[in-house]
């Protein structure tokens, strides 16, 4: 233990010159279980290295609606945790309400500005200012294959959209199910933002879900995107609804289902289950969707503290970003680190392959935020997204209507 | 029969204690009351009338929070929802009740035992039986496959998938956890009956079911006031039990106000919008249930 | 009305069996999850996959048990359901007591020594009872810090009390409604006061009500996820949080077994309160809690 001893020094000497050196890092999120417990567990212990005491605060369920409301009730008591696992636009919206505070000190020091990509960077900014870590990326629209049924049904796995109907139908005849999919409101809104990506083209998508032009939302790609969903909803069991996205995973797993659109975290059940990327199962891009790559960055914000002490904070957000965290985290979460130029030999090759896609689609202007999973929109615009993608999946709705009440949600901003 | 509950006029200092205790008692309640209750409605009522979004805010905003509501589908379908659920939910609560405790005031053998085993889903928390009903009515891991086991291949019951239906097993698990909590009020309200008007009613030669039907029954009717405000109560706070078993899906289906409060109040940061929405819950319910309740005080008041 | 006379003809034998058939059919519907429950704890994994719902475990395995009291992972926690077990515990029993007697008061104040405003006081409290909780989250969270209320148990209770003081006071006042006046008014010929009054008469005669008010508020207390998850901080959660904490993995292989047995752990207090107090449940409610 050579060198905690050293940082444990290292932090009783800096006690000693500068007041509140160490401090309580309470820290909000929702990582409660398999990997994500893992990972989380060290964080605590690299936390602890730096002389801090870690405070855990995991609120488990609901894809953290639970955590929000808990964590609502701690800002509004004037008590909030030091950081809490918040992404996208929403970062934003809190940063508007004047309670974060500013990583400044830390992100000058450690030169975030060159260490992160710009597309994460700016997200991370409020008016300039960091106020958010960025954790990880990762990808959306992958498209996870059980080569073995493939193999059996004696078909390639689809490349494009308008192949995937006879693909799919060929998987059902010979007795599988095409598609494994969770009836849940964002694994819907997972697999229809892949299929818009792959039927418009980044180009398309941008304007369409990250801007909300009403042109683009209102065309006829829209309508063939809603078209494409529908053929894809055949494909589909008819017991999903409700069913968890990780044991749609287990029907790709032992054989039963053909594919599942979801994103790579999918990774860690294929892993835990002892399975090999490339050849038990397959990391595919979804259909038509080669070229592109939808992010999801996890992160924390952090909150304005009433004693203005910003050393836990820092410490955590350095942490965050350093090398052995990014190494670990990733490799049990599935996404890829957020540092540019992260060594990647440990990692596996879905992995690889998503880290050179990433690269290349943000030169290829067809690197888009993913929607489905809170990186594009403001909550309030995403819900309305989400409640009519997820309607339309569950109901006669037809693509027009789906297209006039996207419209009406496009104008939540 | 409660015409003259005032306390008696003070004699002395020590009456005069007991004009002043009681009232000092009961003010912790009150206070509670007013602020637990009527402040916390008030500060909502506030906030539906803002732009809030994450966090309160309190400049005056007009109706924009009530004309969004109103032209939203989703709150439509799940105040509809709560109409279906509430209606079947609080019907079949007191019908299954009453039955139950008709026959299980029939001399049964074992009745103590019969009564637990009704009485017990109330024990548990919706957070549990939501979990156990979901695992039954998946048609993949529960009824319909147990009954495809057995070679009943052509059974369907999906209704826990199908959106047209999926509302009903809502309801089903729901009856499952309160109705014997209703049998228990029920059955209570019998033994309380005055046996003489049965006897007499029998030497004038009436059946046993007349006997019910026309004397025992309607002398329940506190009973009946007493379960529908429980029942009516359960319906309109559902919450745990919807999110653990359907969490309001197939797509909204089984969408109920209280959760779409929760989630806009938030998940999605539309406090305001939230509050709007809890504030028609309350006057819907207001609307609903004032009236029984006001009427049944002055009938306690006149009797 | 068990002294009803019977008929013991062939008309009312057929009668007597529907009834028994009726009777079991609704015992079967109300034991058959808490069937399922049991059975999917005691088996593997394998088992759960490949058998069906109502299939028997091979052989009785109490890993899943052992895994969810003591060793289960809720978070970064290993710590199984035990340790909340005992928060749900400190927080369930002040909160009870408290509630109940606070109701029996308020009940002896509403039926007995009535002031002016007591039925309106009585109705408002009624229709507090439709408040949607979730409406009092954000206020609340003011308000507990307003009054610097840093520990999760005491935050719990005072919650707990405060939503759950209608019900007891409904039970209380309804059943005092029905006491005879002349008896509270004949002590205090004798001189007693108001606590006297209370204490020596009309609490002894209270017993069932206050069964009634136990086992309702040992329920609603224990069962509450909502307040609890709120009000609570890390390791002062109560028992329904770390279950759902337990339930809702969003990742890695779900153990059904271990959460039926978790779910199972965390209904085992009520249950034990219904199996004992069931009876004086029933007595309780037949005197006169029951009236509207």
């Amino acid at each position: 233990m050579q060198p905690r001893r050293l940082t444990l020094a290292l932090t009783v000497a800096c006690a000693f010159s500068l007041p509140a050196a160490a401090g309580t890092v309470e820290v909000l999120h929702w990582w409660t279980s398999g990997g994500e417990a893992k990972s989380a567990a060290e964080l605590k212990k690299m936390i602890e290295a730096r002389g801090h005491t870690w405070k855990d605060f995991a609120v488990a369920g609901g894809g953290g609606d639970n955590a929000m409301t808990v964590l609502k009730t701690r800002v509004v008591s004037g008590n909030p945790p030091v950081a809490a696992q918040v992404k996208g636009p929403a970062i934003q919206e809190w940063a508007a309400e004047g309670v974060l505070a500013n990583l400044d000190a830390v992100s000058a020091a450690e030169k975030w500005d060159t260490l992160l990509p710009p597309v994460v960077a700016n997200v991370m900014k409020y008016k300039g200012h960091y106020v958010a870590v960025p954790v990880n990326v990762h990808r959306v629209n992958w498209m996870w294959a059980n080569p073995e049924v493939f193999k059996k049904v004696g078909v390639e796995p689809p490349k494009s959209w308008d192949e995937f109907d006879a693909v799919a139908t060929k998987i059902e005849k010979a007795g599988f199910i095409a598609v494994a999919h969770g009836g849940q409101p964002w694994q819907d809104n997972t697999v229809f933002e892949s299929v818009a990506l792959g039927i418009g083209g980044a180009a398309y998508y941008n304007k369409a879900f990250v801007k909300l032009e009403p042109a683009a939302i209102n065309s006829p790609t829209t309508i063939k995107a809603f078209d494409t969903l529908r053929m894809v909803r055949k494909h589909m069991d008819k017991d999903m609804p409700g069913r968890d996205w990780n044991l749609a995973t287990a029907m790709v797993i032992n054989g039963k289902a053909a594919m599942q659109f979801m994103g790579d975290w999918a990774k860690g059940e294929f892993a835990a289950a002892g399975k090999v990327p490339g050849k038990d199962y397959l990391c595919l891009a979804a259909p038509g969707t080669a070229n592109a790559f939808t992010f999801n960055v996890d992160s924390f914000i952090v909150f304005a503290q009433k004693n203005k002490d910003m050393k836990p904070a820092s410490d955590f957000a350095s942490t965050i970003l350093s090398t052995p965290f990014q190494e670990v985290f990733n490799q049990n979460k599935g996404s890829i680190p957020v540092r540019l130029g992260h060594d990647m030999s440990k990692f596996d090759d879905c992995a690889k392959k998503s880290a050179a896609d990433f690269v290349a689609s943000n030169k290829s202007a067809s690197l888009v935020p993913s929607f489905a999973h809170q990186m594009a929109q403001p909550s309030a615009a995403q819900g309305a997204i989400q409640d009519v993608v997820s309607s339309f999946m569950n109901s006669n709705m037809t693509s027009k209507e789906a297209v006039a009440k996207l419209l009406e949600a496009a104008k939540k901003k | 029969m409660t015409a003259s509950r005032q306390g008696a006029p003070g004699f002395s200092l020590s009456r005069f204690a007991d004009t002043i205790l009681p009232k000092l008692v009961i003010a912790p309640t009150v206070l509670a009351c007013l602020i637990g209750f009527y402040g916390f409605i008030g500060w909502t009522a506030w906030l539906s009338f803002t732009e809030s979004r994450l966090l309160p805010k309190y400049e005056w905003a007009g109706f924009v929070q009530y004309v969004e509501l109103f032209g939203n589908d989703r709150w439509w379908m799940a105040m509809q929802n709560l109409a279906v659920f509430g209606g079947l939910f609080i019907f079949f609560g007191l019908a299954i009740g009453l039955i139950m405790a008709v026959l299980l005031d029939q001399r049964i053998r074992g009745e103590g035992a019969i009564r637990t085993i009704y009485l017990y889903p109330m024990a548990l928390s919706f957070i549990v039986t939501g979990t156990a009903w979901k695992w039954i009515l998946n048609p993949g891991l529960g009824i319909e496959k147990l009954l495809h086991d057995w070679g009943f291949n052509n059974v369907v019951f999906d209704w826990i998938i199908n959106p047209d239906f999926a509302i009903y097993t809502v309801v089903i698990a729901g009856i499952w956890q309160s109705s014997g909590f209703v049998m228990a009020l029920f059955l209570a309200g019998l033994r309380g009956v005055d046996d003489s008007i049965i006897k007499a009613a029998q030497m004038d030669g009436a059946s046993l079911p007349t006997i019910y039907r026309r004397i025992i029954i309607p002398s329940l009717r506190p009973v009946f006031l007493s379960a529908f405000m429980i029942l009516a109560h359960i319906a309109v706070k559902s919450f745990d039990l919807v999110m653990a078993l359907t969490a309001g899906g197939p797509g909204f289906a089984t969408d109920l106000p209280s959760i779409f409060m929760y989630q806009h109040g938030f998940s999605r940061g539309q406090l305001g919008l939230g509050a709007a929405s809890a504030m028609m819950m309350l006057f819907t319910v207001a609307a609903v249930v004032m009236p029984f309740l006001y009427s049944e005080l002055r009938r306690e008041r006149r009797g | 009305m068990a002294n009803l006379a019977y008929h013991q003809t062939t008309h009312a034998k057929v009668a007597r069996y529907a009834i028994y058939a009726v009777l079991g059919l609704m015992v079967l519907f109300y034991l058959a999850p808490l069937f399922v429950m049991l059975s999917t704890s005691f088996k593997s994994l394998d088992e759960i996959r490949t058998g069906n719902l109502l299939s028997l475990p091979g052989v009785l395995r109490f890993e899943a048990w052992q895994a969810a009291w003591s060793s289960a992972c809720t978070g970064m926690e290993c710590t199984g359901m035990a340790p909340y077990f005992s928060n749900s515990l400190k927080m369930m029993v002040p909160a009870v007591l408290i509630s109940t007697l606070v109701g029996a008061f308020n009940g002896y104040i509403l039926s007995m020594w009535r002031f002016k405003g007591a039925d309106t006081f009585f109705l408002l409290l009624l229709i507090g009872t439709f408040l949607p909780f979730q409406v009092i989250i954000l206020p609340m969270a003011q308000v507990l810090s307003m009054l610097e209320i840093e520990n999760s148990t005491a935050r719990l209770v005072l919650v707990h009390v405060i939503y759950g003081l209608q019900f007891t006071t409904l039970f209380f006042r309804n059943y005092y409604v029905t006491v005879p006046s002349e008896l509270v008014k004949a002590a205090r010929i004798d001189g007693a006061g108001f606590f006297r009054i209370f204490f020596k008469i009309l609490l002894p005669i209270s017993i069932p009500t206050i069964m009634v008010c136990l086992i309702w508020q040992t329920t609603q207390i224990w069962n509450d996820f909502l307040f609890g998850v709120i009000f609570s901080s890390g390791d002062g959660q109560p028992i329904t949080v770390a279950l759902n904490n337990l339930v809702n993995t969003s990742t890695g292989v779900k153990q059904y077994n271990v959460d039926m047995a978790a779910a199972i752990i965390a209904a085992l207090p009520t249950l034990i309160v219904y199996a004992i107090g069931g009876k004086y449940f029933v007595r309780g409610l037949t005197a006169g809690a029951v009236k509207g």
